[in-house]
């Protein structure tokens, strides 16, 4: 499945070890939120980059103390008219200050790629097979977003402002 | 009214451009109409029966003589020469093709309107009191805040795929013209014990298959907070609201499963951690949309004219529209005036292209331009100087337009029902065209009185029955058209919803069967009472008795 990143196709580096699965002796793994859960000393200790992936009724809260270990997190969209990873990663982005990456997983579709980088996605897993520059296209529909969210462009009403500061 | 900047217009042109894109995309087969859905729909398409329907929003209800002209071009020149407006303060199109939606949006946003958020499971267009600015009883325009709160909501990122619709209204007046307690958010404006102006904040009203009266999670929420703590309300419903069943996806089903406290618990927690940020509303901010929406210049003009003393005097049908259709305006030799899209026999809310470009020209002669659209399906003239009320009757009235009829039996607001919606059991449009038919003697319905009639062709009830004073709901009995009637349902500020009296009746007997309540409650009635009041009072078991006494 391809993967876009700053507007590129990228190598996904990332093993995934469900429930149960064996870890992977060395290299970036992901492993689902419960898995984390009960084995995050082990997984600190691998001495290799994790990332965590979260159904989209998981807490985003309980992830709050260790978002600086983590590398990437995947949130899931099982529908794409399932918004609830929206807040997720707003929440992520904004209230917890999460930097790494942001991956959006499941049923991502080009028409809502624009809202879910706004929303504080980086990284996206592709299902459909259209070329790479469509779906940059997508996040370029716009230039003009009437509020302050997880991407942190400004609103409009912040460039009003300032426009009457400046003045 | 709000004038559109120069983000504003960039925005809507590259939303037309957007969707223009999606249309070719549809057309050519790349997308296909599972995924192109969602789309159409936050662009306000539908498809119906017949044909495409196109929602084009009328943010609360406020409309220039430019867009009205507009909104007629688009009738003529992309349907079928009229237009539909709806009890969202909305207008729809019935007969659209899917081909030409880019262009007739494209016309649209050159006169700054669209059919954003009109539908889709996100933050709908936000309505308000169509008398909002000029009523008599107002604490402050609430169309400022419903600006504010439009910006904020379109093609918000967190909240277009929410688990269902979601509807807001404000009123900026203690006399609820907006039916604040039956969206997903009310917002009341009134003054707080210092004298500051702010919002009590009710969520989880809504009609459909579970009427719910919103309840009230803050009785007073200050100016600057809005946005925040709206947004607070919106994410916790966007993350626990239901998605396994449609029918209890509304935020009023999270209300009653949390319970009002948990849930203010749970807005309160969440909106702790917004409230001072970026979303926070400078008070600098508030007065520039503000300033947006002052008031006309009024030029003095007289109480009463020799000419409109006359009129009065001597023509009975003057005086029957000036007693309904003409209401108090908060400047002294102003009027507020309705239009009536209910004459008899016609179709609630349908207005012709001509009539629309003829209304414009009125609004411009009488009415500083401005038109106003309510969600009882009817137009509005908001500031006509009482001088001219004569020369206005009479334009109307060769329109059609002057039925003197507000408020009263023959105003009846009806869904489209099954002559265009797909989900509908039975047929609205033509059960009120025979009410009105039956009650078509204007001195009796005067005699009548002030009577709500609401119409839904099923259970999704957007002819609001559950808060008519008579509610109809169509329903399908062995494939044939029947209707429940419900009694005492009101949707101002002492919203209630409306019980129903007994076993659906046949479509042969429907208009009898709404004859005999009135009739029951002309013989029931104290001078002066209102069918509401003497509803309340004697309660169901006279109208009962009455309606199946003969079954
Ligand atoms: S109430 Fe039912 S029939 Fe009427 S418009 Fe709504 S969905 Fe259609």
């Amino acid at each position: 499945m391809p993967l876009l990143k700053g507007g590129v196709v990228a190598v996904d580096r990332w093993q995934c070890a469900a429930n149960g699965e064996t870890l992977p002796a060395d290299g970036p793994v992901i492993v689902p939120f419960v898995r984390w859960r009960a084995e995050r000393e082990t997984l600190i200790g691998r001495n290799a980059p994790v990332g965590v992936r979260l159904t989209n009724t998981d807490p985003v809260a309980d992830l709050a103390p260790d978002l600086d270990r983590l590398e990437l997190i995947v949130l899931e969209f099982p529908k794409f008219t399932d918004g609830r990873a929206y807040s997720q990663a707003r929440l992520l982005r904004e209230r917890y200050g999460y930097r790494g990456e942001l991956r959006a997983a499941g049923n991502v579709l080009r028409d809502q790629l624009l809202f879910m980088q706004r929303c504080g996605f980086d990284a996206f897993e592709l299902t459909q097979g259209q070329p790479v520059q469509a779906w940059v296209a997508a996040t370029n529909e716009f230039t003009v977003f009437y509020q302050p969210a997880g991407d942190g462009r400004n609103s409009a009403m912040q460039l009003r402002r300032a426009a009457i500061l400046a003045n | 009214m709000y004038v559109y900047d120069g983000y504003d217009q960039t925005f809507l042109e590259e939303r037309v451009a957007q969707f223009r894109d999606q249309v070719r995309r549809r057309l050519a087969g790349d997308l296909s109409e599972d995924e192109f859905k969602p789309l159409r729909l936050t662009n306000g398409l539908y498809l119906q029966l017949h044909a495409y329907m196109l929602r084009v929003a009328i943010p609360y209800g406020t409309l220039s003589a430019a867009q009205l002209r507009q909104l007629a071009h688009v009738a003529r020149r992309y349907d079928k020469g009229f237009g539909h407006f709806t009890t969202r303060q909305n207008i729809q199109y019935h007969w659209m093709k899917l081909e030409q939606v880019p262009d007739a949006l494209a016309d649209l946003a050159r006169v700054q309107m669209h059919g954003l958020q009109t539908s889709g499971n996100c933050i709908r267009n936000v309505t308000a009191d169509h008398w909002a600015g000029v009523a008599a009883d107002e604490i402050e325009d609430p169309r400022v805040y419903c600006e504010i709160v439009r910006q904020w909501s379109t093609l918000h990122p967190e909240f277009s795929f929410l688990p269902r619709k979601f509807k807001i209204a404000i009123t900026g007046s203690p006399n609820d013209r907006a039916a604040v307690r039956v969206h997903d958010i009310g917002l009341r404006m009134h003054r707080n014990a210092e004298g500051e102006v702010g919002f009590e904040v009710m969520v989880g009203g809504g009609l459909g298959r579970t009427p719910i009266i919103a309840r009230t999670i803050r009785d007073f929420l200050p100016k600057r907070h809005l946005l925040s703590y709206l947004e607070a309300i919106l994410r916790v419903y966007n993350q626990l609201g239901r998605r396994d069943n449609i029918y209890k996806a509304r935020i009023k089903i999270l209300v009653h499963e949390l319970g009002v406290a948990k849930m203010a618990e749970m807005v309160e927690a969440e909106w702790r951690s917004l409230k001072d940020g970026p979303l926070a509303l400078p008070a600098e901010e508030i007065a520039r949309i503000q300033a947006h929406f002052t008031p006309p210049v009024y030029p003095d003009s007289p109480v009463f004219t020799p000419e409109f003393d006359a009129l009065r005097l001597s023509d009975a049908g003057f005086r029957r529209w000036l007693k309904v259709n003409v209401a108090p305006h908060r400047q002294l030799g102003y009027a507020i005036v309705t239009l009536s899209l209910k004459p008899e026999g016609g179709v609630p809310g349908d207005m012709t292209a001509d009539q629309m470009d003829a209304v414009a020209a009125l609004a411009d002669r009488h009415s500083f331009g401005e038109v106003r659209v309510t969600h009882t399906q009817n137009l509005v003239l908001p500031h006509v100087r009482r001088a001219d009320l004569p020369a206005l009757w009479r334009g109307l009235s060769e329109l059609g337009l002057a039925t003197a009829n507000i408020g009263q039996v023959t105003d009846i607001i009806a869904c489209p029902g099954l002559d265009y919606c797909a989900l509908a059991n039975a047929r609205s449009i033509p059960v009120a065209q025979r009410i009105t038919q039956r009650f078509s003697d204007l001195a009796r319905v005067h005699d009548i009185g002030e009577l709500k009639i609401k119409i839904s062709g099923c259970i999704n009830a957007c002819g609001h029955h559950h808060v008519g004073h008579i509610g109809i709901l169509g329903v399908d009995k062995g494939g044939e058209e029947f209707y429940q009637i419900t009694l005492g349902g009101s949707e101002d500020q002492n919203a209630s919803l409306g019980a129903i009296v007994g076993p659906a009746v046949p479509n042969e007997v429907i208009v009898d069967a709404v004859q005999t309540v009135i009739e029951t409650y002309l013989s029931l009635r104290r001078p002066q009472e209102r069918f509401l009041d003497t509803y309340r009072r004697v309660g169901m078991a006279p109208f009962k008795e009455r309606l199946y006494a003969a079954a």
